[in-house]
């Protein structure tokens, strides 16, 4: 018989609802119904994992594209993941989305009149290595606007999607750039009620991973889910 | 000391970019045992609409019962064809169509045996973060005793369970209402 321990709750404040009605797309998508609590199963303690294989190559490369190289200014995006508990994350994927240095998405539903980069995709992956670390060699993106409300412009950010070891720590969240005007304006990124919640979506200027005459660093940590302390009382059938 | 989650943000409009590469719409690779299906359905909005812009991932245990990970440790087999990860992007009408087979029962809480699920993630614009639900199927005696399942009022428990189609035996049919009378069940596992 296997104990197997589940995930703690986040501290109050720090996860946004689902219902933030200053993001206008939230109205009508939001459950109106309470969300209906589960205790954890073998279902949600488990969860898809994904080899190196299943990367294309150079991945985590987003500045190079048809043999031509992107347009604007090139940073390195690095960090690690980490649970709570201060643990490495190791061997998880994570991806990255993002507008070009113009502020535009290489989507057919972007219609903002700014210009396409032709060497430029916006997408990156990569696998954290076994003390959780990750990098992306990118291009700054632009700030732009959306439909949100009048003169609404979103900050420059990167979306990032990660798995962890399990269902219960599937994240997607989006990092953003220090002394951003936008920020304090922005529905999305304010969408959280605690603001130190909020200001770890912040990346931090880093001269470690700034290379001279390149590109300059920015450190982004992500943090998943700790483990309970106690198992949660499951005995698996075996 | 104790560091904490980072905040969930939206996938926003433009999630394509990042996250087709992953399309994962037929999970049953080579050698896979078990019962085919094809599950479609419609993702709506408040107003009725549908949403043009959601994506969902799928996590589920083959055949067996066993899922393809470290921490289950039962005594089961596993199939090197079956993964058990699925990832779907909705088309302009709202509609996502996937392919897999009908998972075997696991343990759940004290020991009890869920009946067969698929655990869903629904990622979408005006999302701040996922939608966590389930997808049962359609005739399964065991549904009535499910641990979960039991846990949901039971008028809205029919939200969580596919229905079968005129389009056979092996296609079934489960929407996602994310408001209104019919609201989708969703549940909370912590984030």
């Amino acid at each position: 018989m296997t104990q197997l321990a589940g995930y703690r709750p986040p501290y109050p404040g720090t996860q946004p609802n689902h219902l933030h009605p200053p993001y206008v797309s939230s109205r009508k998508r939001a459950p109106t119904k309470p969300l209906v609590p589960i205790p954890f199963t073998l279902t949600e303690i488990t969860g898809p994992s994904f080899g190196t294989e299943i990367l294309p190559p150079k991945a985590c490369d987003l500045t190079r594209l048809r043999g031509g190289e992107a347009i604007g200014e090139r940073i390195v995006v690095s960090g690690r993941v980490l649970d709570e508990n201060s643990r490495p994350v190791p061997n998880t994927l994570i991806e990255i989305w993002q507008a070009n240095a113009a502020g535009r998405y290489h989507h057919e539903v972007d219609k903002h009149d700014a210009p396409l980069d032709p060497n430029f995709a916006g997408s990156g992956k990569t696998i954290t290595d076994s003390e959780g670390r990750y990098r992306f060699l990118t291009i700054r993106p632009g700030e732009y606007p959306w439909g949100n409300h009048y003169n609404a412009w979103r900050p420059a950010h990167i979306h990032f999607s990660i798995f962890g070891p399990a269902f219960a720590t599937r994240l997607v969240t989006q990092m953003f750039f220090p002394g951003d005007p936008l920020l304090a304006f922005d529905p999305i990124f304010n969408c959280t009620a605690d603001e130190k919640a909020r200001n770890r979506l912040i990346s931090v200027f880093d001269w470690e991973t700034t290379s001279p005459d390149y590109s300059l660093g920015y450190r982004f940590d992500l943090i998943l889910r700790g483990r309970e302390a106690t198992p949660m009382g499951d005995k698996l059938g075996e | 000391m104790s560091l904490q989650t980072t905040t969930s943000q939206t996938v926003g409009p433009y999630f394509g970019i990042g996250m087709t590469w992953l399309i994962r719409d037929n999970l049953i690779g080579e050698g896979v045992s078990g019962d085919r299906f094809t599950i479609q359905g419609r993702v709506f909005d408040g107003d009725g609409l549908p949403v043009p812009d959601a994506i969902l991932e799928i996590w589920q245990a083959n055949a067996h019962g066993k899922y393809d990970h470290p921490e289950d440790t039962q005594r089961k087999l596993l199939e090197p064809g079956f993964k058990g990860y699925g990832r779907v992007l909705v088309s302009h009408e709202g509609m996502f169509r996937f392919v897999t087979i009908k998972p075997g029962s696991v343990p759940g809480p004290k020991g009890k045996e869920q009946a067969p699920h698929l655990a869903i993630s629904i990622f979408m614009r005006g999302l701040l973060k996922r939608l966590v639900t389930r997808m049962y199927f359609p005739d399964d005696p065991r549904n009535a005793d499910d641990p979960i399942l039991t846990l949901v009022e039971p008028e809205r428990r029919s939200t969580l369970i596919a229905r079968k189609t005129a389009g056979g035996a092996g296609t079934l049919e489960w929407n996602v209402l994310l408001q209104g009378p019919d609201e989708t069940v969703f549940f909370d596992v912590g984030l």
